[in-house]
């Protein structure tokens, strides 16, 4: 009897661990939203509120809605609208219109785009749609005709908003804040930016038109919060299929978090940023080892993902590189010792490993010259060095000007974990001048 | 053979046709008389012949003209009363009276008809702005205008080349036209002999006299002569005004009044009963009374057979009534050979009998046709002998229309025997009716396309059809001038013809269509419909008949609009609310306090130009929000208002906007399309823009154009602001410009001197609002309802004055007080208005900067990276650092702080986070390491942040 329970529960694992996988891969990566925002409760109070005017008394509105990237500005948008369609008057009242500034990167597209989503194109029939000149004044026209009482509402939803202020003249600003300024169709505009400056972009009678209503989103979480949100996106929601399942895997979480090691990666990562976004990356890698023979998370297994996610790009790079184009690199190194930063060129660099081959008489590393010059360029390709003045093709490529784009600590660090790194090349990197 | 070639590739080619032909104008023969005081020589008839075409027009008073004006598509539409020219012979002026088209009635007056207007209906103009003296070589064409009763429809099959007039139109309201306007007017244009010793200061003197000095100091003329020649009595009253316009020195008010006078007395005129003319006629058609009550009955009915079989009983009564049949015995054969079968068309004929009994005499003792074509030429000529002769008007009409029928027989089979004798609108169309019916000539277009069992050529039908079209047009053109019975009966007979029956059906969806258009310009989107409402703002029939003299343009799309709502939207529920509303920006004030003085300027400005007919530049400039565009717009509604009052002539509103085009050039497109509806290229507009603000057009209205974002307008070469300030100064163009933008010396900043010359020194500023000013606008907007506390007030608009005077700020700021004081927990010690707290705390929001509390809200790393740029900074005492000089720094502060360092990728991720905030400034991220590195803020900002954080 016992036997086949234990038997049911280890064939829940499998499944368990799946749906685990589902819900917690849903939650890092496809943006689920929430129930309730968490923070910034007082600013979603504040756009709801709003927006709901525009629905339901028709009045015109603009907000910008600004905070950091991974702040959670959109979050608080999908979340107010999903609210707001669940009110009953706005359900079918309201028109959506959404832009990117990524996407429509001139107001010619973004006008195409706003015809498209308000299906006003299907009015003009089979008529091909006009000039840019045409096109706004047909939009113009559209909104004009509205009034505060019958027409529909229309949110327009400016991603990258501060993209749009690049456009010539601002004339869509211009004209949908105009609009939301003068009785016609009532119309609603928020714009999502990180910029703090954003206002300053805009051009004063653009400027003048805007309500001045700004929704920050910066966050005061204390490291405490931080942690009491990482336990939380880890947790299973508590209609989960498998009780005991469900039990199991929430003690494991808290005990992890309460793990020494695990706050003090988590602490760091706080301290690099407060932001979900990153958050979630971390721990999709973290969630990504856990399997059917390992049911749970280990502290572990996050320090190996903080390590993965932490890692320098650019000593990764170096652990790839030849001996060879490890000691042009510290040739380099020594170069811009010497002149203080300044620009090398390849014979430079030749010169000096050069004589760092001299010194060692009975080297290994004596290749020829074009051998060295095909090395120096494969770093060029790396973009480990970097030519100064453009690509200037008159200058004859041993004598083109370059920067070195690495830090002497990444150097020194990746010599360290460089397999196999021969004594030599490390004391010529360790030793103060060439 | 021009009009022929026209109605030929009648469309596209119109265009062109008319801006390549050049017309020669000639006067017919010498002048008829002359007026010794004001050297004036007065012509019966012009001959208008198109270069390089053969035939030419004849032109004669009392004829309905297109007259070439800005519209392309639609010429004006006037009644010729008279020609007279100068002792030079120089100048060829006449005198009209003015039709007014649909498509020229102001777009807010429209509603008023009550109606959708039909696509050809014209409405008799009894206005005062129009100068009723034109040059007579801008008149282009004849054009048939046909008088419909006010209780008759319109007759379906709307034919072409023909308008209706149904209505008058004194630029306020649609009144009912007295058919007698309609009919006596050709006699004093023909006869001005006559007329002469019946009033000694006869109106067409008079109406010459106020071209000189004399003008309005006419003395009312006895009712009699007034209702005799009542058209032209009528014409002294726009005389008068428009002579007010040009001339200076006369009040606008006095020739306001005084025109109004004259319009009033004419229509009590028309309103008393029965005129002369119509008396007339009657007791002309009562001589034969049983058939004329009979047919009269039968067109109402339109029964077919019943038609039939009274028609034959007519035709036999015809022929056996002594008296009418003086001549009608040939008649009627004719009549009934081809007639056909259902034709109501018969029904006028004995009227036209009646005409011929007592008309003939002379008619016929002239001519030397055969029978049929004496039968058919007889009315023709009764209609100038009538014309000649004088007779009383009511009567020169009535067989005018009567002989539609025969005519068309006559026209047919005779079409190539030159008449010159026949009316001129007959001399016009001859030679292609000639030219076209050699192809059919033995048998009659309506039997040919009416009885389809003959066997014909497509090709032969299609020519015959369209010969039947353009007698059609002729008939209904004579049939203007009939009474109500006539017309019920002429009217069904057009429907069976099948040439019209296509064009029957397109009517009739272009009437249904009218009707939802008419619904949906006045109901629109209150109702729950959740197609977007598809309302053609042109009249479709333009695309539906191509026949219509306008030129199809390609079809203007149906005007978009925002779908309306599925529940209406709630009114506001308590104070707060109400005041919210109220201060929205959108809302529209009841008054403008505070732009007093201003608004007066400008008013001033407008209402002389408009009043002058002369033209002017305005250039305003204000810093954002101070109310210029609002005054402007409260400016023109009291313009508006006042020339609906009368006060002042009527004109135009053009608005455009920088902002709101694409292309500086995209201007001259919009206004076009907001004077005349046309659609062109930038360039074809600035042509056509040109022409029209640089000739002399009649019936000019001042334009007054609002400009608004001026400086947006700028291109290199300036051509589009160069052309906007220097059509003001053209002698013809009645245009006033008020320009609108921000700074106040954009003239001499951005324009080139030829420009900024031609915008003239006229110039107003408006400076940002006190903040009294701000108070009284936030008191005024809340109009004694009682949402804030007063000290809240004046803090806001303090602190507004303060920084930018923005009247927007101030409102919006006051709008988001209200919500804070209803979303905050109401305090027992709040009184429920909006207090000083909520007024700070809305204060702080819009205007407190965010860069504080961003860096508060930043993450250690990102606090610590800060803290570096500034040690760096102050290690380089420069401004600028690359980002591995900070890294150096953050890794020491790291170490100092007791944290780990960070590896250079994170601190690259760290560094970007603070660059799109814009905390900072960056170079490319490509450039990496090397990337230099700016602060966004000022260090003290930073560090008394950072300071306040530790702390």
């Amino acid at each position: 009897m016992s036997k086949r329970k234990v038997k049911e529960t280890h064939m829940t694992v499998g499944e368990c661990i799946s749906q685990v996988q589902t819900i917690l891969r849903q939650r890092f990566c496809h943006q689920r939203l929430p129930e309730k925002p968490m923070g910034i409760e007082s600013q979603h109070k504040h756009l709801l509120e709003l927006l709901r005017r525009t629905a339901v008394h028709g009045e015109s509105n603009s907000v910008l809605i600004v905070g950091p990237r991974g702040s959670g500005k959109t979050m608080l948008l999908k979340c107010v609208l999903r609210d707001l369609l669940e009110v009953k008057d706005v359900n079918k009242n309201v028109l959506q219109v959404h832009l990117n500034g990524l996407l429509q990167t001139d107001d010619r597209i973004a006008l195409k785009e706003i015809t498209r989503q308000l299906n006003l194109e299907n009015v003009v029939g089979d008529k091909v749609f006009g000039s840019f000149a045409e096109n706004l004044a047909f939009l113009l026209e559209a909104l004009k005709k509205g009034d505060r009482s019958s027409s529909r509402p229309v949110l327009f939803i400016l991603d990258e908003f501060d993209l749009f202020a690049h456009h010539k003249n601002q004339t869509l600003l211009y004209n949908l804040l105009d609009v939301s300024q003068s009785a016609q169709a009532p119309v609603a505009v928020i714009g999502l930016t990180c910029r703090l400056d954003v206002l300053e972009l805009l051009e004063k009678r653009v400027k003048s038109r805007f309500s001045h209503r700004q929704i920050h989103l910066l966050s005061s979480l204390s490291f405490r919060q931080y942690l009491d949100n990482v336990i939380l996106q880890l947790s299973l929601p508590p209609d989960f299929a498998d009780a005991k399942f469900f039990e199991e895997w929430n003690d494991s979480i808290k005990r992890l978090c309460k793990d020494k090691s695990v706050v003090d990666v988590l602490e760091k990562h706080y301290n690099s940023s407060k932001d979900f976004r990153s958050l979630h990356l971390l721990l999709m890698l973290v969630l990504s080892q856990v399997s059917v023979c390992k049911p749970s998370i280990k502290p572990t297994d996050l320090l190996e993902a903080s390590r993965v996610c932490v890692a320098d790009s650019k000593a990764n790079i170096l652990h790839g590189l030849s001996v060879l184009e490890l000691c042009l690199i510290i040739a380099m190194k020594h170069l811009s010792d010497i002149y203080e930063g300044e620009p090398f060129n390849f014979q430079m660099v030749h010169n000096e490993f050069k004589k760092f081959l001299q010194r060692k008489s009975q080297s290994i590393y004596n290749f020829d010259k074009p051998v060295v010059m095909k090395a120096f360029e494969h770093l060029q390709q790396l973009e480990l060095i970097k030519s100064v003045d453009g690509s200037t093709g008159k200058i004859h490529k041993e004598y083109q000007l370059m920067k070195l784009m690495l830090d002497h600590n990444q150097i020194m660090e990746a010599l360290q974990k460089y397999p196999q790194c021969p004594t030599d090349v490390k004391q010529w990197a360790l030793s103060a001048f060439g | 053979m021009q009009h022929s070639v026209q109605s030929r590739c009648k469309i596209m080619v119109r265009y062109f046709t008319r801006l390549r032909v050049r017309r020669v104008y000639k006067w017919d023969g010498t002048p008829s008389s002359f007026d010794r005081k004001l050297k004036t020589y007065f012509f019966d008839s012009l001959n208008i012949s198109v270069e390089g075409q053969p035939g030419m027009t004849t032109v004669t008073p009392g004829q309905y003209v297109l007259i070439e004006g800005d519209n392309e598509d639609n010429p004006f539409v006037a009644k010729l009363l008279k020609f007279f020219g100068d002792e030079s012979n120089q100048q060829k002026k006449a005198l009209v009276q003015w039709f007014v088209r649909v498509c020229e009635v102001p777009h807010n007056k429209k509603k008023l008809l009550g109606r959708s207007p039909h696509p050809q209906e014209v409405f008799y103009y009894l206005g005062h702005t129009c100068d009723n003296e034109i040059d007579a070589e801008s008149i282009l064409n004849t054009v048939q205008v046909q008088y419909v009763p006010v209780d008759a429809p319109f007759p379906e099959p709307g034919i072409k080349d023909t308008l209706y007039v149904k209505l008058s139109w004194d630029t306020k309201t649609f009144k009912d036209l007295d058919p007698a306007l309609m009919q006596d007017t050709p006699v004093p244009a023909s006869t001005p002999p006559r007329l002469k010793p019946a009033s000694p200061c006869s109106p067409p003197a008079a109406a010459l006299v106020s071209l000189g000095s004399v003008g309005r100091k006419m003395p009312t003329p006895d009712p009699m002569v007034m209702r005799r020649a009542g058209s032209v009595s009528r014409t002294r009253g726009p005389v008068s005004a428009s002579k007010a316009g040009n001339n200076e020195a006369e009040s606008v008010h006095s020739a306001a009044k005084l025109s109004a006078s004259k319009t009033l007395s004419t229509k009590r005129r028309g309103s008393s009963g029965v005129t002369p003319g119509v008396r007339k006629k009657l007791q002309l058609s009562i001589g034969d009374s049983p058939e004329k009550i009979m047919s009269r009955k039968d067109g109402l009915c339109e029964l077919l057979d019943e038609e039939v079989d009274s028609e034959k009983a007519l035709v036999t009564k015809l022929n056996s009534s002594p008296r009418s049949l003086h001549h009608g015995y040939s008649l009627s054969p004719v009549r009934s050979d081809h007639r056909p079968p259902n034709s109501l068309g018969g029904y006028p004929l004995k009227p036209t009998s009646i005409m011929l009994d007592r008309l003939s005499p002379t008619a016929l003792g002239e001519q030397d046709f055969s029978r049929d074509m004496l039968l058919g030429m007889a009315p023709l000529i009764l209609e100038d002998e009538v014309f000649e002769a004088g007779l009383p008007t009511g009567t020169a009409k009535t067989p005018k229309k009567r002989q539609a029928t025969p005519r068309r027989k006559y026209f047919h089979e005779k079409a190539t025997t030159p008449s010159r004798r026949k009316d001129s609108a007959m001399t016009a169309r001859e030679p292609s009716l000639g030219v076209l019916a050699e192809e059919d000539s033995e048998s009659s277009p309506m039997q040919l396309v009416v009885t389809s069992s003959r066997s014909k050529r497509k090709s032969a039908q299609l020519v015959a059809s369209r010969i039947r079209k353009q007698l059609n047009l002729m008939g209904d053109a004579q049939e203007l001038h009939s009474d109500d019975g006539d017309d019920d009966c002429f009217t069904p007979s057009k429907k069976d013809l099948h040439h019209s029956s296509e064009e029957d059906l397109e009517d009739e969806e272009v009437s249904k269509s009218e009707e939802t258009a008419g619904k949906t310009t006045r109901g629109r989107l209150r109702r729950a419909s959740t197609t977007p409402a598809r309302t053609p703002r042109k009249p479709p029939s333009k695309k539906a008949t191509p026949s219509t003299p306008r030129t199809p343009r390609t079809p203007r799309h149906a005007t978009p609009s925002i779908p309306s709502r599925t529940l209406p939207a709630r009114k506001p529920g308590n104070v707060l609310e109400e005041a919210r509303a109220r201060l929205h920006v959108s809302s529209v004030p009841e008054s403008l306090p505070c732009r007093e003085q201003e608004f007066q300027d400008i008013y001033n400005f407008v209402e002389s130009k408009v009043m002058d007919g002369t033209g002017g530049c305005m250039y305003i400039s204000g810093v954002p929000g101070t109310g210029k565009t609002a005054t402007v717009h409260e400016v023109i509604r009291c313009l508006q208002h006042a020339s609906d009052m009368d006060e002042i002539p009527t004109f135009r509103f053009v608005e455009i906007n920088g902002m709101k085009m694409t292309d500086p050039h995209q201007a001259y497109v919009q206004i076009l399309q907001k004077l005349t509806d046309q659609k062109a290229t930038a360039d074809h507009a600035a042509a056509l823009l040109e022409k029209m603000f640089s000739n002399p057009a009649p019936k000019k209205e001042t334009t007054v154009l609002l400009v608004d974002e001026l400086d947006l307008l700028w291109t290199r070469k300036q051509n589009v602001m160069y052309n906007l300030f220097d059509w003001p100064t053209r002698r013809h163009a009645r245009l006033v410009v008020l320009t609108i933008a921000n700074t106040m010396d954009l003239p001499e900043r951005i324009m080139i001197n030829r420009v900024a010359s031609r915008l003239g020194l006229t110039r107003m500023s408006f400076q940002p609002y006190s903040f009294k000013q701000l108070q009284q606008i936030i008191t005024s907007r809340l109009n004694k309802v009682k949402a804030f506390e007063e000290d809240a007030l004046q803090l806001v608009s303090r602190k507004v004055a303060a920084l930018s005077g923005d009247a927007r700020r101030c409102l919006d700021i006051c709008r988001r007080a209200t919500e804070i004081c209803e979303h905050s927990a109401p305090q027992p010690s709040s009184t429920g208005l909006v207090g000083m707290s909520h007024v700070m705390e809305a204060l702080d929001e819009m205007f407190s900067s965010s860069y504080i509390t961003a860096i508060r809200c930043a993450s250690v790393q990102e606090q610590l990276f800060l803290r570096a740029v500034l040690a760096e900074f102050r290690r380089l005492g420069l401004e600028e650092a690359t980002f591995q000089q900070v890294f150096v720094q953050h890794r020491a502060l790291c170490r100092v702080e007791g944290l780990q360092p960070l590896s250079v990728s994170e601190g690259l991720a760290v560094c970007q986070r603070l660059g799109a905030c814009r905390l900072l400034l960056l170079e490319a991220s490509r450039l990496d390491v090397l990337q230099r590195v700016r602060l966004n803020v000022s260090q003290d900002d930073v560090l008394y942040a950072l300071k306040a954080d530790r702390a």
